[in-house]
């Protein structure tokens, strides 16, 4: 089925999640749509589906113009979605799964018949009496493309299909796209891996930002193709490296032989040694592994094996109190859902950072105190202030104001998202002054432009991959992507 | 008046409406009613006495789930935290029973131990209950009520068994302790100044606690937020711990009180349903302590003014739940409407 979405647009509140988007997939191809986390690709197949409705913008199936407005509406009309993670039930059988097609139950035995014969054209083995929570992530997405196809759908989306399967249900997966395409129906993978991309799409469109950036064909072989969609993704300039030499030749942070696990990645890391004063950008797409080495050096997630030192301290395994005690300091990215605690005061927050002597409430000292962060951080808000009702800018300078005073390490999850220009100045004035007295940060970050302009060295991450750290003044744009994309 | 001023006094309204209608179907009058209640609850010394009687749990318990509360927990499982604090001191004062009875020991000690026996029993179940939760990673709704259903039956297999009355075991409990063991009580009543005096020091140990201490500061932040508290450097876990505890020391107090002040035995139903009734408290009162004394005040004259109802008007002293539970459900839903729509 041909696809055409004409001049989409949709706001969440004040985000223009996706800006005229427009999007061609012809009947009988694989389309890729890459871009970066929060670049508007879920939005936009969301609205394709029903999921969302759209603001503006018209989607022409086959030419005629549809109102997609619920997922029942899409399916309709031809339109399914395999989301990241499978909309199944576990807690029943496959074949109990597979008959949720249609509104009337049809009897087991024609249901069954149907599975295992749909399940043979693609060679995939699903036992139908088994329960769909003893699948793996890869039986789940073949149970739920097969049950998209007995629905009649005509154009499959995948939305990040890759993440969390083994190597062998990725090349069944493939297989059954390029079958899907041979009958002459349309497939949307929705993915930011450049390999997974350049191998099973014939056409691949790029996004950033709520735009479409552009959309090149994809021939196998092409050399100039992964440069090309690297410059897409992330644009081609990059800001140069803008920050004082604050690193010391003493070592700060030293990992030796670390494995870290979440939930669909492992990374590993032979041996790292950070100066201190040094300030390293983690690069990569978000959920790359940057993340799980973040909370090993913050204490909140130790490492399944391996040795972790800060100035010199083995604190391999040691609670999160003691990494607290040395001078470690977690600023997460998701402000009120790990940062802060909605529904306490700003002078609340700093009563709990200084749990002064005795046991009561010094109300005037910690007001005073307050007060005096909110004018030297520049909060815009009262000691009195609730902090969920700060806007995400100074909720920001409030966890930087919160910080306490001498630290060894700080790690930080997107220092500046979300924050104006003269915000993201501010905060990385204060982080340097930071380095000067000696402290090391870590800081992962989306903004490849943050990266470039306050590290001294940057580690690239890729689907659990770590580099080594490479000086930032050896990096340009095409290199940071291609490793960014998969390619050390 | 805001949009949320209106939804929240708009809803009180609907409240008092609604119940004046229930009255009404039964035949009765709303004002009748509310005069039969008064005058059961305020009508004399001792129908004050009583309201005052079932105050004392009813602070105590209440000033318990407020920390558990504030922790962000539904600590349902305060019920049961009575009954094995009543089961503890029973049997402290069964120990003690024979030689305060030949004046071997005075029976202060032995009613002070029974007091200390009975925190430190509710207190082991509140712990039981933080440990199933917090380790066990249980709701702490469905682990209370099943200890809930333990504590009442190890109360009757109590009364039933190891500690029947001679003769013949029967629902009104074990044989009543020497009058030695009684706390006493202001005049014929069932008032214990020991048990005011317990109420008011947990009711203002409490208020203390929790809105001027860096404790009760941490506990509301666990509360609102376990992992951001983390973080930011509280023992979270700890914090739990020590509600879970705290509250049922206090709720053990509560059930060593109905033994020692009002029923001088063991009962199957010796907390009365005074720990649930203490949640409907916690739930209008929210988060803050100070409310808790008229409030509880209130829900007891209403239990008391109740039990006049149906010799005076031939109506089920139940109303009295029935009008607790529909003010509580009606405050929760003005509270959860202006929250949703109340703002401009």
């Amino acid at each position: 089925m041909r696809v055409e979405l004409k001049h989409i647009h949709k706001r969440f509140g004040a985000v223009h999640a996706n800006n005229d988007v427009s999007l061609l997939v012809e009947a009988g191809t694989i389309h890729g749509l890459l871009g970066e986390n929060g670049a508007g690709k879920s939005t936009l197949v969301k609205m394709l589906t029903g999921f969302y409705s759209r603001d503006s913008g018209d989607i022409l199936l086959d030419g005629k113009s549809v109102a997609v407005r619920t997922p029942i509406d899409g399916v309709r009309s031809g339109v399914g979605m395999l989301h990241q993670d499978p909309l199944d039930f576990p807690a029943l059988t496959v074949l109990e799964n597979f008959q949720t097609r249609s509104r009337f139950t049809p009897a087991s035995g024609s249901s069954a018949q149907d599975l295992a014969k749909l399940a043979q054209q693609f060679n995939f083995k699903l036992d139908p009496n088994e329960l769909v929570s003893n699948l793996t992530v890869g039986e789940r997405q073949q149970l739920e493309l097969l049950r998209l196809l007995s629905l009649g759908v005509r154009t499959l989306i995948l939305d990040e299909p890759t993440t969390g399967i083994s190597a062998s249900q990725k090349t069944q997966l493939f297989n059954a796209m390029r079958t899907l395409a041979s009958q002459g129906k349309s497939v949307i993978f929705v993915s930011h891996k450049l390999e997974d991309v350049e191998e099973v799409c014939n056409h691949a469109t790029v996004m950033r930002r709520g735009q479409v950036m552009g959309s090149v064909p994809v021939r196998k072989g092409d050399r100039y193709l992964s440069g090309q969609l690297v410059d897409l993704m992330f644009g081609r300039e990059l800001a140069l490296p803008n920050k004082p030499a604050t690193a010391r030749p003493e070592i700060g942070l030293h990992m030796k032989n670390v494995l870290l696990k979440s939930d669909n990645l492992s990374v590993k890391i032979d041996d790292l040694k950070i100066h201190r004063g040094e300030v390293i950008g983690l690069a990569g797409l978000e959920g790359s592994g940057q993340r799980p080495l973040i909370l090993a050096c913050a204490g909140v997630e130790p490492p399944v094996s391996g040795e972790v030192f800060i100035n010199n301290s083995n604190l391999t395994h040691k609670p999160y109190q003691r990494y607290l005690d040395n001078g470690v300091c977690y600023v997460p990215a998701d402000r009120l859902r790990e940062g802060l605690v909605a529904g306490l005061t700003i002078q609340d927050h700093v009563a709990i950072r200084n749990p002064a002597s005795g046991m009561f409430l010094d109300n005037n000292a910690m007001n005073a105190k307050a007060k005096a962060a909110i004018a030297h951080f520049n909060i815009r808000g009262t000691p009195a202030s609730k902090v969920e009702r700060l806007s995400g800018g100074n909720q920001q300078r409030t966890q930087i104001a919160l910080m306490p005073n001498a630290l060894n390490l700080i790690l930080m999850e997107h220092p500046t998202r979300g924050l104006d220009i003269e915000s993201t100045l501010w905060i990385w004035k204060q982080l340097i002054e930071r380095c000067q007295q000696g402290t090391t940060i870590l800081f992962a970050s989306a903004d490849l432009d943050e990266i470039m302009e306050y590290s001294d060295r940057v580690i690239v991450f890729s689907g659990g991959n770590a580099s080594a750290p490479i000086p930032a003044n050896e990096l340009n744009a095409s290199k940071l992507g291609e490793m960014i994309g998969g390619k050390f | 008046m805001s949009k949320s001023q209106i939804y929240r006094f708009g809803s009180l309204i609907s409240a008092f409406l609604l119940i004046a209608a229930i009255i009404l179907t039964t035949g009765s009058s709303p004002f009748a009613v509310i005069g039969t209640m008064l005058s059961g609850a305020f009508g004399s010394g001792d129908q004050l006495a009583r309201v005052m009687v079932t105050l004392i749990p009813l602070l105590l318990c209440t000033a318990g789930v407020i920390y558990t509360f504030n922790a962000g927990l539904y600590n349902i499982g305060v019920e049961g935290q009575i009954v094995v604090g009543a089961v503890f001191a029973t049997w402290a004062l069964r120990l003690f029973q024979d030689s305060v009875k030949d004046d071997a020991v005075p029976g202060a000690l032995a009613i002070i131990v029974a007091l200390l026996a009975g925190g430190v029993g509710g207190m082991l179940w509140g712990l039981l209950l933080g440990v199933i939760n917090v380790y066990g990673r249980v709701n702490e709704i469905f682990a209370g009520v099943g200890l809930n259903f333990m504590a009442t039956g190890l109360a009757i297999y109590l009364v039933f068994g190891p500690w029947k009355r001679p003769g013949v075991a029967s629902m009104s409990g074990t044989q009543p302790f020497d009058d030695k063991l009684w706390l006493s009580t202001i005049g014929t009543t069932e008032l214990s100044p020991v048990g005011i005096l317990i109420a008011a020091l947990g009711l203002l140990i409490t208020i203390i606690l929790i809105s001027r201490t860096h404790y009760g500061l941490r506990l509301r932040a666990v509360g609102n937020n376990l992992r951001a508290s983390f973080i930011l450097g509280i023992p979270a876990t700890r914090q739990l711990f020590s509600a879970f505890a705290i509250c049922g020391i206090l709720a053990g107090l509560a059930g060593a009180l109905q033994v020692l002040a009002v029923f001088h035995r063991l009962i199957p139903s010796i907390s009365s349903n005074l720990g649930f009734l203490s949640l409907l408290v916690a739930m209008l009162i929210t988060y803050n302590p100070v409310f808790i004394l008229p409030v509880a005040f209130f829900f007891s004259a209403l239990n008391i003014g109740a039990l006049r109802l149906p010799s005076d008007l031939k109506l089920e002293s139940a109303l009295a739940g029935v009008i607790q539970g529909i003010l509580v459900l009606f405050v929760l839903l003005g509270r959860g409407l202006s929250e949703r729509y109340g703002k401009k």
